[in-house]
């Protein structure tokens, strides 16, 4: 942004943590205000790729939708253990990926890793390609189609 | 003084209690998924559990908990949550590629020896 601010939203997250682990008050403000500064002035030090949301008005659309997945697995998984392997089918996808922003595919990989019964293998940034175990591929369950359309369409959509 | 369970009503101490055998029994689900599931593939899946929904229920509870004997929101344990979420995925992926790599070399090591012997 500025001189002054090289990075923003690393700036405005500091100070929200600050604020959290203190109290809201206009001293806490200040304060969270000079660490959050400082800590953006240290960052751009380490000269890491800019973090550019362009459509950032529907990052909390996502974020509910993740949350809501992520609850809905976690009642699906813990069914799966509590029933034992039969008809379970665990196995690798393979899915190609056309997100190439690489802090939107850290947020991809952060959501498939918090999802219970996906874990994000290994991707490949030179094909795109992405390698996901999923806990159970039964029911021709469409793991690519999910993953495009429910996680990797709105980040694109927010990042490119 | 009073200890924290008689200052706290009824109705908040049922929630509370309610979302900490939530949270606690996810956890304790992963737990057992991580002992009983067959193969290292899946039992990386099963303490996602406690990561997400485990710590997700335990962590509400200690906020609903705190905000109403404290009088004030207390959303502090938001910073769990969110750092136990953006952490668990390096640990998990690094045992991911560990493992897909090992046996990736050992078929690789499996398919030469039965080359050789063909040979």
């Amino acid at each position: 942004m500025t001189r002054h601010l090289p990075h923003p939203i690393l700036t405005a997250t500091v100070i929200l943590m600050w604020l959290l682990l203190n109290r809201f008050s206009v001293g806490h403000l200040l304060l969270g205000a000079l660490v959050g500064v400082i800590a953006g002035k240290a960052m751009s030090a380490l000269r890491p790729p800019r973090v550019r949301p362009r459509r950032w008005w529907l990052i909390p659309g996502l974020a509910l939708r993740v949350l809501g997945d992520i609850g809905g697995s976690n009642l699906a998984v813990a069914g799966q253990i509590l029933r034992g392997a039969e008809r379970r089918v665990p196995g690798f996808v393979e899915i190609g990926l056309r997100l190439r922003d690489p802090f939107a595919l850290g947020i991809l990989a952060t959501i498939l890793t918090a999802m219970p019964g996906t874990a994000w293998i290994q991707y490949d940034r030179a094909s795109g390609r992405l390698l996901l175990h999923a806990l159970d591929l039964g029911d021709g369950t469409d793991w690519a189609g999910i993953v495009r359309e429910r996680y990797e369409g709105p980040l694109m959509e927010i990042f490119e | 003084m009073k200890t924290h369970f008689e200052a706290l009503p009824p109705a908040v101490a049922l929630l509370v209690a309610a979302l900490l055998v939530i949270g606690a029994g996810l956890t304790l689900i992963g737990a057992v998924g991580l002992l009983r599931l067959p193969t290292f593939y899946e039992r990386i899946h099963a303490p996602t559990l406690g990561t997400s929904g485990g710590t997700a229920g335990i962590v509400t509870a200690s906020m609903v908990l705190f905000s109403v004997l404290a009088g004030r929101l207390a959303v502090h344990e938001l910073l769990i949550g969110f750092f136990v979420t953006i952490t668990t995925p390096v640990t998990l992926m690094l045992l991911g590629r560990a493992a897909l790599y090992r046996d990736r070399s050992e078929a690789k090591a499996e398919a030469d020896r039965a080359a050789r012997e063909a040979e």
